[in-house]
């Protein structure tokens, strides 16, 4: 731990200081040290989304973020998101319309898709493939995920 | 992967970055969304790494006389909702919505793209179109040099050491075309085209399709597109990627500038 930094940051509403090696990136932080192991690890080099946690505000990958640079963010994750019922209207519709098999890529896919429904945007399903872009589903090829997300963007009126 | 082991400081102002960078075997971070990534696979093993995203004022995007000035640790995010960008610089707009995607663009900044020059990167390319001038700061002061000077080979560029890039200008063009092809959305471009015309002609850069952005000088002086086309075998000999042969590349370059040739031209 020759290089470790007090940290302090705010995770899913609870304040944590942990000291942190810098080499850590935040979503290993927030497996290995908290244990919310709903962000999901898959590539390491920002090109799968399974990682994605939103930091101040803002979707990011959890992958490409190093845990001491969140010193002073607030993070949330797909567990923060899921206790609060934020995503409970992405969650219902992913569920109804089958928009997963293995789950692997769910939890980021959630977080990315939530990111579109909070911008009250009303987008075309071109543009939610583009939003959704960034997140690689292997099992269900994407159909139904557009499918769940245009559906809840159309229920929130 | 997970990265190597390295030390970690935040400067908090721009003299104590100067003082970090001159550390032995110091790197830059801002965003982080390429250097990360290397790191994770052991591309690079700094033993410093130095964050200046806490330095606000590089973050500006600020309106002057002759340009638009964007501070280096403007998000793509910032400048992708930045009326000021589509206003004054709709090329850089356009290609914004090119760059990687929106958990990417929330962090990746424009300096770290320029300073990185990914060959196959979006904004160096416009930069070179536009003739864009890299303001790089140092401990007495900035050194401006124009974009057809900075980029200096695969992934480099004229920053010296103990520099810091620190913001870039662009004159305002209100003709552009942006155009890239890629496999999928946000991906890498197999190639890709960002070009400006005015009252002086026309500047027509290629990316993906060389070591460094490509400026198409002899395609740009032609009066038709046949012409065009076939001059545009003398200013690039894309190199071939793991799956486009160099003949392939320079094919879709055609195909590209047949798409921005109209818009171009227009006489003015």
């Amino acid at each position: 731990m020759e290089h470790a930094l007090e940290t302090t940051l705010t995770v899913n509403g609870q304040r944590v200081t942990r000291r942190i090696e810098p080499r850590q990136h935040l979503v290993d932080f927030l497996r290995e040290e908290l244990g919310l192991t709903g962000s999901h690890i898959g590539c390491e080099h920002g090109v799968c989304g399974a990682c994605t946690i939103r930091v101040n505000g803002e979707i990011v990958r959890g992958c490409l973020m190093l845990a001491v640079q969140a010193d002073g963010c607030t993070v949330e994750t797909i567990e923060g998101l899921t206790d609060s019922k934020e995503l409970a209207p992405l969650q219902k519709a992913f569920h109804e319309r089958n928009a997963l098999q293995c789950g692997f890529c769910t939890p980021g896919m959630l977080m990315a898709a939530q990111d579109l429904v909070r911008s009250k945007a009303k987008p075309t399903r071109d543009e939610i493939r583009a939003h959704i872009s960034g997140n690689y589903c292997r099992c269900t090829g994407y159909q139904s995920i557009v499918d769940a997300i245009e559906e809840t963007l159309n229920g929130q009126g | 992967m997970k990265a190597p082991p390295f030390a970690y400081a935040k400067a908090k102002s721009l003299a104590e970055a100067f003082d970090l960078i001159e550390r032995p075997g110091a790197k830059i971070l801002a965003g982080g969304q390429s250097l990360i990534p290397s790191l994770n696979m052991r591309l690079a093993s700094p033993d410093l790494l130095v964050d200046i995203t806490g330095l606000r004022d590089l973050g500006v995007i600020d309106l002057r006389p002759n340009g638009l000035r964007i501070g280096a640790l403007a998000t793509h995010s910032q400048i992708e909702s930045s009326e000021l960008v589509a206003r004054h610089v709709p090329l850089l707009a356009e290609a914004v919505k090119h760059v990687a995607h929106p958990a990417i663009r929330n962090r990746g900044t424009i300096g770290g793209s320029l300073a990185l020059a990914d060959p196959a990167a979006e904004y160096p390319a416009c930069a070179l179109a536009l003739n864009a001038t890299i303001v790089l700061a140092h401990r007495r002061g900035e050194r401006r040099v124009s974009a057809g000077n900075f980029f200096k080979g695969l992934f480099e560029t004229d920053v010296r050491p103990g520099e810091i890039l620190a913001a870039v200008e662009f004159p305002k063009v209100d003709r552009s075309v942006f155009l890239e092809l890629s496999r999928r959305q946000g991906d890498y471009a197999i190639v890709g085209l960002a070009g400006v015309a005015d009252a002086s002609g026309k500047r027509i850069a290629f990316f993906g399709a060389g070591a460094t952005p490509m400026l198409a000088v002899n395609a740009a002086k032609e009066n038709t597109l046949e012409g065009a086309q076939r001059a545009l075998s003398k200013d690039l000999n894309p190199p071939a990627d793991l799956y486009h042969s160099s003949a392939t590349k320079l094919h879709l370059a055609k195909v590209l500038l047949s798409r921005a040739w109209n818009t171009l031209s227009k006489p003015h």
